[in-house]
């Protein structure tokens, strides 16, 4: 346990040390802010909710989390200290859960920023907190299965680019695959049981609930398998490394 | 402290160590002599646990690396090829976070950093983030870290590659001292320091062992012995 802790604070510190960060939280304030003012139409709505808000992570997300993930493992592959970190007295593992707990920290800093939101739809309406809070849990899982994925695609190579264009592509299928105009097209030449198949794999279909409210295990489970498949290969693909 | 037996690490049909065997005790200090590509690096990889071996077993301290890799690793301190280290990490944020891996706190974390910090004079460059360095105060920083929680065994790949000639002097003399008591093995080729430093050496080219014995034993001198029992690496198997 301290093991974990003293990485996961070491890669907090090291989000923090770099101005990348900060250009990440400016962009993904500023990219959440646009969307849900500008391009959700946020008071033209009339509504006291922040559906035009939640509505565009799935989106957001899909640049913005690679980014942070991308650095995780292939940054300590090409510098070496992968063999430092890893003869040192800690299980594979928990570097693993370490460097994943990290960065989702630094997400939910992110997210946790957006606070003026909803202070905006309280101060103009009487909205459902109850709603936001379900949208806040389901926004948090959200990040944390494309991070995951992310983080795969980050042992996956040294080159960072490389990880992040990989990570963007296996987290827009997880969109696409239950994104509306997607599944539209399908259903004209599959059953409607493959279209639902298909779609049940999306992070749309079960970012869905939280929108409305609804915290269902079974969403929390989907994005639960996702994060925990996914770091599962990671350590997976870090074996296979060593093992040469 | 270190038993290796009948090691082999092999990369698709290339065995970069093939069948090697031997053993260092507390107060010795092993060269580990060769060419470039003979295996060298791949050995303290599976020494430190972080390559398993495809063959045979490392066992450190009477512990099996791979049944029991924490335990292990624990009584390493590993200095990597290249001296690898975090770069946007200050001197002492790095060696205070190898302390804290090391399961070292509070008190007996300020005490061990203080330790190797005086030990591989350090204090200049102390709150200075570790990408200003220059090579040799790099080096230094990852040797600290090597040293942090005063481990009964230690593992360097060329811990004096790149250094100056100063560097070097310093660094061989920290050896044969800490060599007292504490099992060493230290990989390198330059052969001067087999003199320097070393109670014992290995020549070991293209993955076996060629020759195994004080640096008396090997004879003299060491750099026609060395020709005579490698290859260089243009020669075609």
């Amino acid at each position: 346990m301290r093991e974990i802790r003293a990485i996961a604070k070491r890669e907090l510190a090291a989000y923090f040390t770099s101005p990348v960060a900060y250009v990440f939280l400016v962009i993904f304030l500023l990219m959440t802010g646009f969307f849900t003012f500008t391009a959700g139409n946020f008071f033209e709505r009339g509504e006291a909710s922040l559906a035009a808000f939640f509505g565009w992570h799935p989106w957001v997300y899909l640049v913005l989390v690679p980014a942070v993930g991308m650095r995780l493992w292939a940054e300590e592959r090409r510098s070496g200290t992968l063999e430092l970190l890893l003869t040192m007295p800690v299980a594979p593992w928990q570097v693993i859960v370490a460097k994943f707990l990290a960065s989702w920290v630094f997400l939910a800093v992110a997210l946790a920023l957006t606070f003026p939101t909803v202070i905006t739809v309280n101060v103009l309406g009487d909205p459902d907190n109850g709603i936001i809070v379900a949208g806040y849990l389901g926004s948090l899982f959200l990040a944390g299965a494309y991070l995951a994925v992310s983080c795969m695609t980050s042992a996956m190579t040294r080159n960072q680019v490389v990880a992040f264009i990989l990570a963007v592509v296996a987290c827009l299928f997880l969109v696409l695959a239950g994104f509306n105009p997607v599944t539209d097209l399908m259903t004209r030449w599959a059953s409607p049981a493959l279209v639902d198949t298909v779609a049940a794999f999306s992070v749309v279909t079960h970012f869905d609930g939280f929108q409305r409210g609804v915290v269902d295990l079974r969403d929390l489970a989907y994005f639960l398998s996702v994060i925990g498949f996914a770091l599962f290969a990671t350590g997976v693909i870090i074996r296979g490394h060593r093992s040469g | 402290m270190i038993q290796i037996r009948n090691l082999v690490k092999a990369f698709g049909p290339k065995r970069a160590v093939d069948d090697i065997s031997f053993s260092v005790e507390r107060g010795e200090v092993l060269g580990f002599l060769g060419p470039n590509g003979a295996g060298k690096s791949t050995t303290m990889r599976m020494i430190t646990g972080f390559m398993p071996p495809s063959a045979g077993s490392v066992s450190v301290g009477g512990h099996d690396v791979q049944q029991s890799p924490i335990e292990v690793k624990r009584m390493i301190g590993y200095l990597p090829e290249n001296a690898a280290s975090y770069p946007d990490m200050t001197v002492h944020g790095f060696l205070r976070f190898t302390a804290e891996m090391r399961g070292l706190d509070g008190e007996a974390r300020k005490k061990a950093v203080h330790r190797v910090v005086e030990r591989c004079f350090l204090d200049s460059v102390l709150h200075q983030s570790i990408d200003t360095l220059s090579k040799g105060y790099r080096h230094r920083t990852c040797l600290a870290q090597a040293l942090i929680h005063d481990p009964d065994v230690l593992i360097m790949d060329e811990p004096t590659d790149g250094l100056d000639p100063n560097q070097k002097f310093e660094v061989r003399n920290l050896i044969r001292e800490l060599g007292k008591t504490k099992a060493i093995v230290f990989s390198t080729h330059i052969l001067e320091e087999v003199d320097a430093a070393c109670t014992r050496a290995i020549i070991i080219d293209r993955g076996r062992i060629v020759a195994n014995g004080t640096p008396d034993e090997l004879g003299r001198p060491l750099d026609e012995v060395f020709r005579r029992l490698t290859l260089p690496d243009t020669v075609k198997r």
